[in-house]
């Protein structure tokens, strides 16, 4: 079996391209009209009240911390404001990205801004890339957010609870960004036109964490950076805990959320840093259903879905064996069962894996046949 | 140009949206808010997904698959992903039946 090529200039891209498995038709559960309109209905109040407890944590929390620093007993203060800075902007960011979150577009673009911050995205380049996340979730090749590719490198995975390799990754391209705009993968995914913006934002960011690192110079403290910067380090553990339940394990390169994505049931204070995310197979079969609308839409779809793990422990008790795993056999993933009352799998999208082709994808404009 | 009878008024809910597949060609139907008909090619401009199962906002259509959004009484790309607008048909409604005007 040939090795998974994740570049997104590579054979398997272009064999998924090729084969219609690129952009193709997904899976859906049947929703009533009615119900699913319902479901999309957008509402600020939800995003206004924990954005105002998420911020406002975050300023009380650090302005303790600060006051207590350099004692030890700032620590639980720093790891409040980390994990809300490191972990929290994940899914700001993530639900603002998809213009969800509040009804009032300037609220979305504005927490989508400071959260692109935090966690050292460029907010114009990941727009895109989360976009064809949506597209070719876990096409091999062709999905830029895989976040575990086999087989697994379980010691960056581990260093990652730190932000280590984020933080690694992210800096250099942040200098080219801000000198050269997108790199050669992200010309895949962003248009051209795009690409003034890119500069753009690399640019801000990147003078924002120069006149920290300035600061802390003056000051003779890790202090500023504390604040700015080393946060998505030492708070990022939240996010990438849930991050990897997100697809960690499960199949590639089919086209039926049910199959490569899990939902986990969490407790509220994971669910709101996480923002709900934890329903996620509900979210990329309707990525239009705001966070504050994803329990009921797992309600009303549930009998069409595997069953959920039912804490983050026990997903992780089924994930981390499958990592193991895929190091040994890189095509290994965990199968996910349907209750009775589901529609069945379309089983050959199981059988696909790189080198095979996938079922063809109707022509662009074309009615499908019914 | 002909006018061709697509639905009844009856047959789409204000503030919705319906598909009408019509000579191996799909579109988008629109009921506004005030009672108005539009239609628009079905398909968004970013990628080839139906717009139908959108969701109407006031004058925007918003995207299934990555939320982008167009007014569907001028076709203009609202919101990212979406850059390139939409198409736009012609509608008059006569006696309670919508009628669009192909090329
Ligand atoms: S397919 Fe419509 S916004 Fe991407």
């Amino acid at each position: 079996m040939p090795k998974r090529d994740y570049s997104l200039l590579g054979p398997d891209g272009a064999r998924a391209v090729e084969t219609g498995l690129a952009a193709a038709e997904w899976y859906h559960s049947e929703v009533p009209r009615k119900v699913m309109k319902d479901l999309m209905q957008r509402s600020d109040a939800p995003a206004i009240r924990d954005t105002l407890l998420l911020y406002g944590t975050m300023l009380v929390s650090v302005t303790i911390a600060i006051w207590l620093w350099p004692s030890w007993a700032s620590a639980p203060f720093w790891l409040v404001y980390g994990t809300l800075y490191g972990s929290a902007s994940d899914s700001r960011w993530h639900e603002c990205s998809h213009g969800t979150a509040f009804k009032t577009p300037w609220m979305n673009n504005a927490v989508y801004q400071i959260a692109s911050f935090m966690i050292m995205r460029n907010s114009a380049t990941w727009r895109w890339s989360h976009a064809r996340h949506h597209t070719d979730t876990y096409i091999v090749g062709r999905d830029p957010e895989i976040a575990v590719m086999r087989p697994p490198e379980l010691a960056k995975l581990v260093l990652n609870f730190f932000g280590v390799i984020d933080v690694i990754r992210f800096f250099p391209n942040l200098v080219y960004n801000a000198l050269l705009g997108p790199n050669p993968e992200e010309r895949t995914f962003v248009p051209q036109t795009e690409w003034g913006k890119v500069q753009r934002v690399a640019i801000i960011h990147l003078s924002i964490y120069a006149a920290t690192v300035a600061l802390a110079f003056w000051m003779g403290s890790i202090l500023p950076l504390m604040v700015i910067g080393l946060p998505r380090m030492y708070g990022a553990w939240h996010h990438v805990m849930t991050g990897l339940l997100q697809h960690g394990g499960l199949a590639d390169n089919v086209v039926d959320h049910r199959l490569n994505s899990r939902t986990v049931y969490m407790n509220p204070i994971s669910r709101f840093i996480y923002w709900n995310m934890n329903y996620h197979v509900e979210h990329h079969m309707f990525p239009m259903v705001p966070f504050h609308a994803l329990p009921k839409l797992h309600e009303a779809i549930r009998h069409d879905l595997p069953a959920p793990n039912r804490s983050i422990a026990e997903g992780f008790r089924e994930m981390w064996p499958a990592f193991r795993r895929q190091l040994a056999y890189e095509d290994y993933f965990l199968k996910r069962e349907l209750p009775p009352t589901a529609r069945p799998y379309r089983e050959e999208f199981h059988a696909i894996s790189p080198g095979t082709p996938a079922p063809a994808a109707p022509a662009p404009n074309a009615l499908p046949a019914e | 140009m002909t006018w061709t009878a697509a639905c009844t008024t009856d047959d789409i809910d204000p503030e919705d949206l319906i598909r009408w597949d019509h000579a191996g060609q799909s579109f988008a139907l629109y009921h506004s808010p005030e009672g108005a008909f539009y239609a628009t090619a079905g398909h968004c401009t970013h990628e080839n997904v139906h717009l139908c199962d959108g969701l109407v906002m006031g004058h925007l259509v918003e995207c299934p698959k990555h939320n982008g959004q167009f007014d569907y009484r001028t076709g203009e790309a609202k919101r990212l992903p979406a850059c390139e607008a939409l198409r736009i048909y012609p509608v008059k409604v006569e006696a309670g039946q919508v009628w669009v005007d192909l090329p």
